[in-house]
C-alpha cells in the first residue's frame, strides 16, 4: 500500500491534464515504436546499423533526429507559455507548471536542441571538409552521442515521473537548493546536464585531435573551410568552459543530496558563487551555440554568392577574439548583484567590445555578396534573413551592456526579446539553413524547394512578430519569468502570440517537408549539388563509409573549387589502397545506458541503486580498457565497386 | 588511423598515428582537467575562511603528516620516471617494477589521506560542517578520488602489459597514465601549498 501511495504521490507526476495526456501519448507512441520495430523485424538493423555505430555520419544524423525531437518539445513548451501569457488572467496554467515549463524551455533548447543540433553537422560535415575518414576518436564519437541522448531522456523524463525542475534554467540558488526546492525535480535538471556534459566535453577534444591531425595533405590550417575553423574554435570553447559547468552542477548536486554548504544560506556559503560559475560555463556556451553557425552562414554565403568567402583571414581572427572576449564577459548577466562601479565597468566595456569582432563578420557576409551572383535557394533565404535579424539581436545586447542602463533593462521581456534574436537569428536560423544545405549530402536528394521556402516566410516573420514586440513590453515594465499579465500589456501580448502560431506553422511545414521530400524528391545523381566550394561536395552522395577512396593532395583554399577547376575528383583508380576503418562497438550504448540508471538513482537519492548503476559503468570502462580489437580494412576491390556505382550517375 | 602515417623510429607510443593522436588528445583531457581543478581552487579561495562553527584548519591540519603525503607523491612521480625510462630501454621487469613501486607509494598516500579525513571528522569538521570545510573535501577528495582512479586504471595496464608485453598499444597506455600521474602531482602541490600551507598560518 504504501508503495503505490508512493507511487501516486511522488513518483508519477499527478493531478495535469495535460501531463495525463502526455503519459498516455508517451505510451502509445512507444507501444508503436515497439510495434512498428518488431512487425518489419527491425530490432536487429537498429542495433546493427545505429546503436553500435561509429560512423561519424550515422552519428551526426542520430544527433540532428534527437535535436528536431528535443525543438518539438521546447516549442511545445514555448506555445503553452504563449497561450498562458496571450490575455490577462488565463488560467491555463498555475504559476507553478509555468515555471516548469520555462525552465524546462530554456534548458531544453540550449543544451538538448541547440548544441546536438550543431554537434551534429559538426559530425557530419567536417570530417568531409578535411578530407579524413572518421573523426580522431570514433569510439569516443559514439560515447559523447550516446551521454547526450541518454542525458536528454532523463532531464524529460522528469515531467512524467517526480516533477520538472522550476528554478529556470540558470537554477539560481538558493531557490533551486535543497531547503527551497525539495525533491527530485532539480536533481533532474543537475544530473541530466552532467551527463551530456561528458559528451559535449569528449566532443571538445575529438574535434581539436581530429582537425589538428587528420587533415588531408597540404590542408594547411589557413585553407580550412570556415565551418571546420568555427568548429576548431567552438571545441577550444567547450574544453575550456564544460569543467566549470562540470563542477558547479557538483557542487549544487553534492549541497541538494550530501549536505554541503557551497550555496547554501546556512554554514556561510555563498549562493551568488553559483550565478558566478554558472555564468563563467554560460557564456562561453552562448558562443558554443552562435560560432558554429556563423560558420554555416559564411559556407552558404559563399556558395549562392558564388564567390570565395570575403575576408577569410579577418573571419578567422574575429572568432578567435569572440572566443576570447567570450570568458571575461560573465559577471554582464547580472550586474545587479552589487559587485560595484569598477567590476560593472571593465565588464560592460568587455562585454560592448564583442560587438567589434562580430561587426567585422557582419561586413565580411556583406562583402561576399558584393558583385555576387547571388543565388536565392532556401539555405541562402535563411542567411539572408539571419543578417538584419541577427544585427537586431547585438545592438540591443549592446544596450543591455551598458551596466547603468542595465538596471532598467534587466530581468524584463527586453532581454527575453534580445536573446531571442540573437539565439533564433543566430543558432536556429543557422540549424536550418545547414541541414538544407547539407541535406543531399545526408540523404541523397534536396529538401523540396516551395514547400522549404514556405516554411522559411511562415517561421522568419513569425519569429518577429513574436519577438519584436517583447522589446516594447519590456520598456513597458513586463518582468521575466512572470505567470500573467497586466491588461495594458495585452495588445503586445497578443502579437507576439500571433508570431509565435506563425513560427509553429513554419516548423511543422519543415518537418513536413522531410517527409515530403523522401517520397517525391528527385534523387541526387551526384554528389556537388550546389556547385560547391569545400571538400565535402568532392564525395559522392550518399557518402560511401569509408568518405574518401583517395584522400586528395590540397593545392590551395576552396579546395574542391580548384579540384573542379583542375577536373580531380576523390577517386584515383590507380592509387586506391585498402582503407583503415575502426570496428563498432555496442560499448558506448550499454555504457551510457548503465549512467541513465546511476543517475536515476542520484535524483531519487537511492544510493544503492546508484552505485549499481556505477559499477556498471566501471564495468564497461574495463571491457573497453581490455578491448584490443584494432579495426579492419576495406578491400580495394571492394572500394572500385563502391566506387563505381556511386560514380554511375556522373557524366 | 591510416597506416601510411606510422613511422619504425623513436618512441614506440609515438610510433603510430594512432598513438600520437591519443596522446595529443589525453594532452588537450588534461587541460580541461587543469580547469576543473582551477575552478575548484576558485571554490576553495572564496569559501577561505567561512568556517561557521567548525574548527578552523590552523587547529586540525598537521605539518608532519602531511609532508609524509607530500613526500610520498612527489616520490611516486620520480619513480613513475623511471618506471617510463625503463619502458624506453624496452624492459618490462624495469617497467613493473618501477610502476608496482609508484603504484604503492600512491596507496600509502591514500592511506594517509583517509586516515587525515576521518580524523577530521571526529574532530568535528566534514563536508556538512560549514561552507570551507565542504569547500576542503571536494577539493582534497577529487583529488584522492583522482589517485585512485588512476591506480585501478595502471593496474589494468599492467595486466595487459603482462598478456601482451611492450608494443605500440601498451607503451602508448603506460606513458599516458604516467601522464595523468604527474598531473595530479602537479595537482597535489598546489593544494600543499594553497590549502595546507596557508590553512596553517592563517
Amino acid at each position: 500500500m504504501e508503495f503505490i501511495d508512493f507511487l501516486l504521490e511522488d513518483f508519477f507526476v499527478t493531478g495535469q491534464p495535460l501531463i495525463y495526456g502526455a503519459m498516455v501519448s508517451i505510451v502509445l507512441v512507444s507501444i508503436a515504436i515497439v510495434f512498428v520495430l518488431s512487425y518489419f523485424k527491425k530490432w536487429g538493423w537498429l542495433w546493427r546499423e545505429w546503436l553500435t555505430t561509429v560512423d561519424h555520419k550515422k552519428i551526426g544524423i542520430m544527433y540532428i533526429i534527437a535535436a528536431l525531437a528535443m525543438l518539438f518539445r521546447g516549442g511545445v513548451d514555448a506555445l503553452l507559455m504563449r497561450t498562458q501569457l496571450t490575455l490577462p488572467g488565463m488560467e491555463f496554467l498555475d504559476s507553478q507548471h509555468y515555471n516548469e515549463i520555462f525552465t524546462t524551455h530554456g534548458t531544453i533548447m540550449i543544451i538538448f536542441m541547440a548544441m546536438p543540433f550543431l554537434i551534429g553537422l559538426m559530425n557530419y560535415i567536417v570530417p568531409l571538409q578535411i578530407g579524413a575518414r572518421d573523426v580522431a576518436f570514433p569510439f569516443l564519437n559514439a560515447l559523447s552521442f550516446w551521454s547526450f541522448a541518454f542525458g536528454a531522456m532523463i532531464f524529460n523524463l522528469s515531467f512524467v515521473i517526480g516533477g520538472s525542475p522550476d528554478a529556470g534554467w540558470t537554477s539560481y540558488t538558493p531557490m533551486a537548493g535543497a531547503t527551497l526546492n525539495p525533491g527530485p525535480a532539480q536533481n533532474y535538471y543537475l544530473i541530466g546536464l552532467q551527463v551530456s556534459g561528458i559528451g559535449t566535453l569528449a566532443t571538445g577534444i575529438n574535434f581539436i585531435v581530429t582537425i589538428l591531425k587528420m587533415r588531408a595533405p597540404g590542408m594547411k590550417m589557413m585553407r580550412l573551410p570556415i565551418f571546420t575553423w568555427s568548429t576548431f574554435i567552438t571545441s577550444i570553447i567547450i574544453v575550456f568552459a564544460f569543467p566549470i559547468l562540470t563542477v558547479a552542477l557538483a557542487l549544487m548536486t553534492i549541497d541538494r543530496i550530501f549536505g554541503s554548504h557551497f550555496f547554501t544560506l546556512t554554514g556561510e556559503g555563498m549562493p551568488m558563487m553559483w550565478a558566478n560559475l554558472f555564468w563563467l560555463w554560460g557564456h562561453p556556451e552562448v558562443y558554443i551555440v552562435i560560432l558554429p553557425a556563423f560558420g554555416i552562414f559564411s559556407e552558404i554565403i559563399s556558395t549562392f554568392a558564388r564567390k570565395q568567402l570575403f575576408g577569410y583571414k579577418a573571419m578567422v581572427y574575429s572568432m578567435v577574439v569572440i572566443a576570447g572576449l567570450s570568458f571575461v564577459v560573465w559577471v554582464h548577466h547580472f550586474f545587479t548583484m552589487g559587485a560595484g562601479g569598477a567590476v560593472n565597468s571593465f565588464f560592460s566595456i568587455t562585454t560592448m567590445l564583442i560587438a567589434v569582432p562580430t561587426g567585422v563578420k557582419i561586413f565580411n557576409w556583406l562583402g561576399t555578396m558584393y558583385k555576387g551572383r547571388i543565388r536565392f535557394d532556401t539555405p541562402m533565404l535563411w542567411s539572408l534573413a539571419f543578417i538584419p535579424c541577427f544585427v537586431i539581436g547585438g545592438v540591443t545586447g549592446v544596450m543591455l551592456a551598458m551596466a547603468a542602463a542595465d538596471y532598467q533593462y534587466h530581468n524584463t521581456y527586453f532581454l527575453v526579446a534580445h536573446f531571442h534574436y540573437v539565439l533564433i537569428a543566430g543558432t536556429v536560423f543557422g540549424c536550418f539553413a545547414g541541414l538544407t544545405y547539407w541535406y543531399p549530402k545526408m540523404f541523397g536528394h534536396k529538401m523540396n524547394e516551395k514547400l522549404g521556402k514556405i516554411s522559411f516566410w511562415f517561421f522568419v516573420i513569425g519569429f518577429n512578430v513574436c519577438f519584436f514586440p517583447m522589446y516594447f513590453l519590456g520598456f513597458a515594465g513586463m518582468p521575466r519569468r512572470t505567470y500573467t499579465i497586466e491588461p495594458e500589456w495585452m495588445a503586445l501580448n497578443v502579437t507576439a502570440s500571433i508570431g509565435a502560431i506563425l513560427m509553429a506553422i513554419g516548423f511543422a511545414v519543415f518537418v513536413y517537408n522531410i517527409y515530403y521530400s523522401f517520397r517525391y524528391s528527385q534523387r541526387e545523381t551526384h554528389g556537388d549539388t550546389w556547385d560547391g566550394r569545400a571538400l565535402e561536395w568532392a564525395t559522392t552522395t550518399p557518402v560511401p563509409f569509408y568518405n574518401f577512396a583517395t584522400v586528395p593532395k590540397i593545392e590551395g583554399p576552396e579546395a574542391y573549387w580548384r579540384m573542379k577547376e583542375n577536373g580531380r575528383t576523390t577517386y584515383e583508380k590507380e592509387k586506391v589502397e585498402p582503407i583503415h576503418m575502426p570496428s563498432d562497438s555496442g560499448v558506448p550504448f550499454v555504457m551510457m545506458a548503465f549512467m541513465f540508471i546511476a543517475s536515476f538513482g542520484l535524483i531519487w537519492e537511492w544510493i544503492g541503486i546508484a552505485i549499481a548503476g556505477l559499477i556498471g559503468v566501471l564495468a564497461c570502462m574495463v571491457i573497453r580498457s581490455f578491448d584490443y580489437d584494432d579495426g579492419f580494412y576495406v578491400s580495394v576491390e571492394e572500394i572500385k565497386q563502391t566506387e563505381k556505382k556511386a560514380r554511375e550517375g556522373e557524366q | 588511423m591510416s597506416a601510411h602515417t606510422d613511422i619504425s623510429t623513436g618512441p614506440l607510443e609515438y610510433r603510430t598515428q594512432e598513438g600520437r593522436m591519443n596522446i595529443l588528445g589525453f594532452w588537450i583531457f588534461l587541460g580541461a582537467e587543469v580547469v576543473l581543478f582551477s575552478t575548484l581552487f576558485a571554490t576553495y579561495a572564496v569559501l577561505f575562511g567561512r568556517t561557521a562553527d567548525a574548527p578552523v584548519p590552523a587547529d586540525l591540519f598537521e605539518m608532519p603528516m602531511v609532508l609524509i603525503m607530500t613526500f610520498l607523491l612527489l616520490t611516486s612521480s620520480f619513480t613513475c620516471g623511471i618506471a617510463i625510462h625503463h619502458m624506453r630501454r624496452g624492459s618490462l621487469k624495469g617497467l613493473f617494477v618501477w610502476l608496482g613501486i609508484t603504484l604503492a607509494l600512491g596507496l600509502g598516500f591514500l592511506g594517509f589521506e583517509i586516515y587525515e579525513f576521518v580524523h577530521y571528522a571526529h574532530e568535528g569538521a566534514s563536508l556538512p560542517s560549514s561552507a570551507f570545510w565542504s569547500a576542503f573535501f571536494v577539493l582534497t577528495g577529487t583529488h584522492g578520488l583522482h589517485v585512485l582512479l588512476g591506480i585501478s586504471w595502471a593496474v589494468l595496464i599492467l595486466i595487459q602489459l603482462r598478456q601482451r608485453g611492450l608494443t605500440p598499444v601498451t607503451s602508448r597506455k603506460v606513458f599516458i597514465v604516467g601522464l595523468y600521474w604527474h598531473f595530479l602531482d602537479v595537482i597535489w602541490i598546489f593544494i600543499f601549498t594553497s590549502v595546507y600551507l596557508i590553512g596553517m598560518v592563517v
